[in-house]
């Protein structure tokens, strides 16, 4: 579970083009479409190259777990169930170093609310929701 | 959005529209406006306030229902939920389509228009939906086409009977935003490109306070507006910054009040205008926007060329530029997003990073720079209408206690998002 008080991820639902990165994330692993005819990450996935449009050339390639808050805000009325109890919530959007233009979302785990370090560095964690299907996470580096 | 796009103006290099000027917007009406239908009162379910919009807007063009050939809707009534599985009523309140929605086949039966020859009910939410009603005059589907839009809102609280919002799982894309807390709607993605612009520009969330208390204001000055007729008195800064918190820095007062009404218009081509009862307000430009960002959130950058793409879009197909526009009513749905849009077209000369300065400054319907002279949605409730209605009638002079003082000749309108829009440019003049 989360290691945010109260709070109830809904859980992701692997279909047959997102199962590789959920499995990933199972095994603490954060993999990414990289298209070999662009060398461009893509992330969410896709099923087409945002660049190429082709379906084609998608790889799926492990990145580095490391990243910078690029903004955050804090949630305080969520309408989804599973955050109300855990309010207020940081939600932070993160930049990923190998490369800035993928951004993750981010509750920033052990930061309290409010209190967030924009501009800090990041690194890679995995919790666990429901089901026990791992999420990726990001934690301040201290 | 509607899967058929191949009537938008969405890229650049379109050149002049091929339409502009020959088509023209001829008659408005709105509806009463309640905060929710009680679910009792059929004359004010969907059906029933989008039939009195109808025959409204019949009869301010001075139309006969015989002289409707095209019907034109969206089904995007934002409708939270749908009435069933409470007990329907009697015909023609029997279904959903009439109490949560009212579809072109409805509004054909209920009125007994019998010389409709284009129905449309799968069209766009109400911004690019008015540029394919121009297109749809322009390219001969229909010679006068009846448009409506209706905002529907019933019991509980906003969203939160969204089943995505409460199932605790999270299948398809949603898989790699829900589990974070993102909410879907434009809230969230144009809050963290909100918190982007006041990173780079040095501003604060205060800097939108000016915007709201004049919205309030020009709402305050619209007889049939949420606020005119239900909460009649004008905010002050206090009150905003002491706002209830949303999404922190986000405030109640950032965003439009879900309401309950509808908007129709006529549009007719500019030969059959000519002889009408209202002074034609003819379209020189629609264009749209349905981009979306790189990876999870869409970025400040990659809204502002959005916008700057969409501005050029307008200037090439209308033959018009930033400094032709007297009247300018972009969305306001959350007051995040609307400096994009005023920074974008650069409106009275108003460049990337200004905005903030420029809320301070006079932006009264009395002023020199009468931003949102509509009120917008934060001043009239989420209607989004307004911001086409107010720009009928400022070119036709008839926006009383909301006429500007500047000249009031064109005017450009549109919603929703930076980077999923679509805006009309109108004119006095056919060129």
């Amino acid at each position: 579970m989360s290691t945010i008080p109260g709070l109830s991820r809904p859980t992701p639902v692997p279909n047959d083009l997102t199962k590789p990165f959920w499995d990933a994330c199972n095994e603490r692993r954060l993999v990414l479409q990289n298209c070999t005819a662009c060398e461009r990450l893509n992330y969410p996935p896709t099923q087409r190259c945002s660049q190429c449009a082709s379906p084609d050339n998608f790889e799926w390639k492990e990145v580095e777990g490391k990243g910078h808050i690029d903004v955050f805000f804090v949630i305080r009325d969520s309408r989804i169930r599973g955050f109300r109890d855990a309010q207020p919530v940081n939600f932070a959007v993160i930049t990923l170093d190998q490369d800035p233009g993928i951004n993750f979302l981010s509750n920033l785990p052990g930061t309290p609310s409010g209190e967030v370090p924009v501009g800090a560095p990041v690194e890679l964690i995995f919790e666990e929701t429901s089901t026990g299907q791992l999420v990726h996470e990001w934690r301040v580096i201290t | 959005m509607t899967s058929d796009t191949s009537w938008m103006r969405n890229r650049e290099g379109a050149g002049i529209w091929e339409h502009r000027g020959k088509v023209a917007i001829v008659g408005w009406g709105q509806s009463h406006m309640d905060r929710r239908w009680d679910g009792v009162s059929l004359d004010r379910s969907c059906g029933g306030l989008t039939k009195e919009a109808c025959l409204k807007a019949i009869s301010d063009a001075g139309l006969s229902l015989d002289d409707i050939d095209g019907l034109i809707t969206s089904p995007e009534t934002r409708a939270e939920q749908t009435w069933a599985p409470r007990p329907y009523f009697d015909p023609p309140y029997d279904t959903e389509d009439g109490l949560t929605k009212a579809s072109a086949e409805w509004i054909q039966r209920e009125l007994g228009l019998k010389n409709v020859k284009y129905l449309k009910s799968d069209a766009p939410y109400i911004g690019p939906m008015m540029g394919q009603a121009a297109q749809a005059v322009g390219d001969g589907l229909c010679e006068t086409a009846l448009v409506w839009y209706p905002m529907v809102n019933l019991e509980g609280r906003y969203g939160h009977n969204n089943p995505q919002n409460i199932d605790q799982q999270a299948p398809g894309a949603s898989a790699f935003t829900l589990p974070w807390g993102y909410q879907n709607g434009a809230m969230f993605n144009n809050l963290v490109v909100f918190q982007q612009y006041c990173q780079k520009y040095g501003k604060t969330h205060d800097g939108l306070a000016p915007l709201c208390l004049n919205l309030r204001r020009n709402g305050l000055l619209t007889p049939w507006s949420y606020y005119s007729l239900f909460e009649p008195y004008q905010l002050t800064r206090e009150d905003y910054l002491n706002g209830r918190v949303i999404e922190e820095p986000l405030v109640i007062y950032d965003c439009d009040r879900p309401i309950n009404t509808c908007a129709a218009f006529i549009f007719t081509t500019a030969e059959r205008a000519k002889n009408l009862r209202q002074k034609p307000v003819y379209v020189l430009n629609h264009a749209q926007n349905n981009g979306t960002g790189r990876s999870t959130m869409a970025t400040l950058e990659e809204h502002q060329d959005a916008v700057a793409s969409l501005a050029r879009k307008m200037w090439e197909g209308s033959g018009l530029g930033p400094e032709d526009v007297d009247i300018f009513n972009p969305y306001d749905g959350y007051l995040t997003f609307t400096q994009q849009f005023l920074e974008g077209f650069q409106w009275h000369g108003v460049k990337w990073g200004e905005a903030h300065d420029f809320y301070a400054d006079d932006i009264r319907v009395e002023g020199p720079h009468p931003f949102l002279s509509s009120g917008g949605n934060n001043g009239t409730g989420r209607n989004r209408s307004v911001l086409f209605s107010d720009s009928i009638e400022q070119l036709r002079g008839t926006a009383g206690a909301r006429q500007v003082t500047v000249k009031a000749e064109t005017a450009l309108a549109g919603c929703n998002t930076p980077d999923s829009c679509g805006f009309l440019m109108m004119s006095k003049y056919p060129s």
